[in-house]
């Protein structure tokens, strides 16, 4: 118990109005969130509670606008050295983006055996995308929510929450998942045909003599694709993020070397989780160009 | 875990970005590596051309060695063709010269034996003349004896 009272202590030291570590925690798990009020007012929340009741119809201005940033900046600077780049022989940064694309390429054309151009630039925005959220996660827990909460003190939001960790957020990695899903759906319909998709669900694997089983099986198969997509990547770095959080909230001003580890060990998940959504990306969509099942 | 809005937003932003990827970044270093390959490509086909040049150029310098080698044995063989051609005429020649200096030399002393022998038949005309006129002491017709010394030194 004498560990805990220290750590609270720390924790009073860290937080200016005394925060305990589970309000240094829960404040950093909160988003800072743009929504419609119970009344019907849209605007932004000022205590996680007023989030939680705004419900479906908000918006999470901080996971959300950090999510457009990173994307828009890793398009612009991917088309901006693309577009000086020179078939000559290749220097410094237009070499390392090159090795990138090598890299997608590869693991492409490995997974993915049929003639679409499409999924080679999904899995090169999947890739980057992630792995550059995910890097936020590398970001001290309080450098920018700290500037946040100076900024947001000039329209008297010096509380507010600023997550800057996008998928840290479920919304974020569902997202993105959800979308995969409906690729997933919109290519097995027009590869196999609406009657082939819908045979493959029932008439597998078990014949047509025992098709609610199938149907059983199969269709949640299908929709755990989407949900274990979004939520491996969310869990990982959600509990990386938290462990962040525990190891600041504890440890206070002596959190470096602890922290230090911890990132050290991150950066395995981080290009690690991106490359797992990447490849089953493909691979879903690799499933998805394959012939119906009954074709062949 | 609270669902909102975000997830459209995201899910938009995933279609949106994907688009964009598609039409305005991969392209680019598709072509650019492409090119790449190209030029690669090109570059090792030029460097076997090449090789594959040197080789046969090599293989025609030998050639054009071994003709030329040919051809200089038989113009050093002409060559001494031609100067033991030279030699034999000059030989020929110097034996038709020698030959040539001979005939004058013996024509010039056919000559001088010609010219001795009237000479001495002149002298010897004369000393039977002399001898004559002694025996006949004295002379009878200087004309007439001229004459008949003449015919005897002609028939001499």
């Amino acid at each position: 118990m004498a560990e805990l009272a220290d750590a609270a202590h720390a924790a009073a030291e860290h937080g200016a109005e005394g925060q305990t570590v589970q309000e240094y925690i829960t404040h950093h798990l909160s988003y800072l969130t743009y929504g419609k009020f119970p009344d019907g007012h849209w605007g932004l929340a000022h205590t996680p509670e007023e989030a939680l009741e705004m419900g479906f119809m908000a918006i999470h201005v901080d996971t959300m606008g950090w999510s457009l940033f990173i994307g828009a900046a890793f398009l612009f600077f991917f088309r901006y050295i693309g577009l000086r780049a020179t078939s000559d022989v290749p220097s410094g940064i237009q070499n390392f983006v090159e090795s990138i694309f090598e890299f997608v390429e590869s693991q492409v054309n490995a997974g993915f055996n049929y003639k679409n151009p499409h999924v080679a630039p999904l899995a090169l925005t999947v890739f980057v995308w992630i792995i550059l959220m995910n890097m936020m996660d590398l970001v001290p827990v309080d450098w920018l929510p700290e500037i946040a909460m100076a900024v947001g003190g000039l329209w008297g939001l010096e509380h507010m929450s600023f997550k800057v960790v996008p998928t840290t957020d479920p919304n974020i990695t569902m997202g993105m998942s959800i979308s995969v899903f409906f690729l997933i759906l919109y290519y097995s319909v027009k590869n196999k045909g609406l009657g082939g998709f819908l045979r493959e669900l029932a008439f597998h694997p078990f014949g047509k003599w025992m098709l609610p089983f199938n149907l059983i099986i199969e269709i949640p198969t299908l929709f755990a694709k989407p949900v274990s997509l979004g939520l491996r990547l969310f869990g990982n770095l959600y509990a990386g993020e938290l462990l962040f959080l525990l190891i600041s909230g504890l440890l206070g001003v002596y959190q470096l070397p602890a922290h230090f580890v911890w990132a050290v060990f991150h950066l395995l998940v981080i290009p690690l989780q991106a490359f797992v959504f990447m490849m089953l990306t493909i691979v879903y969509l690799n499933a998805a160009h394959e012939p119906a099942h009954g074709d062949h | 875990m609270d669902i909102t809005l975000t997830i459209i937003g995201q899910s938009v932003a995933f279609f949106v970005f994907w688009w964009f990827c598609a039409k305005y970044v991969w392209p680019l270093f598709m072509d650019i590596m492409e090119e790449r390959r190209q030029k690669i490509a090109d570059g090792l086909e030029a460097a076997a051309r090449a090789e594959k040049d040197l080789e046969l150029a090599q293989a025609k310098s030998t050639d054009q060695l071994k003709v030329a080698k040919v051809e200089a044995a038989g113009i050093i063989d002409l060559a001494n063709k031609r100067g033991s051609q030279i030699v034999d005429e000059a030989k020929e020649k110097a034996k038709e010269e020698a030959k040539r200096i001979i005939a004058g030399a013996q024509a010039d002393i056919e000559q001088e034996v010609n010219r001795a022998k009237e000479a001495l038949r002149a002298q010897v005309s004369a000393i039977a003349i002399a001898g004559a006129e002694k025996i006949l002491e004295g002379s009878i017709n200087q004309a007439a004896n001229e004459d008949m010394l003449n015919k005897l030194a002609s028939e001499l």
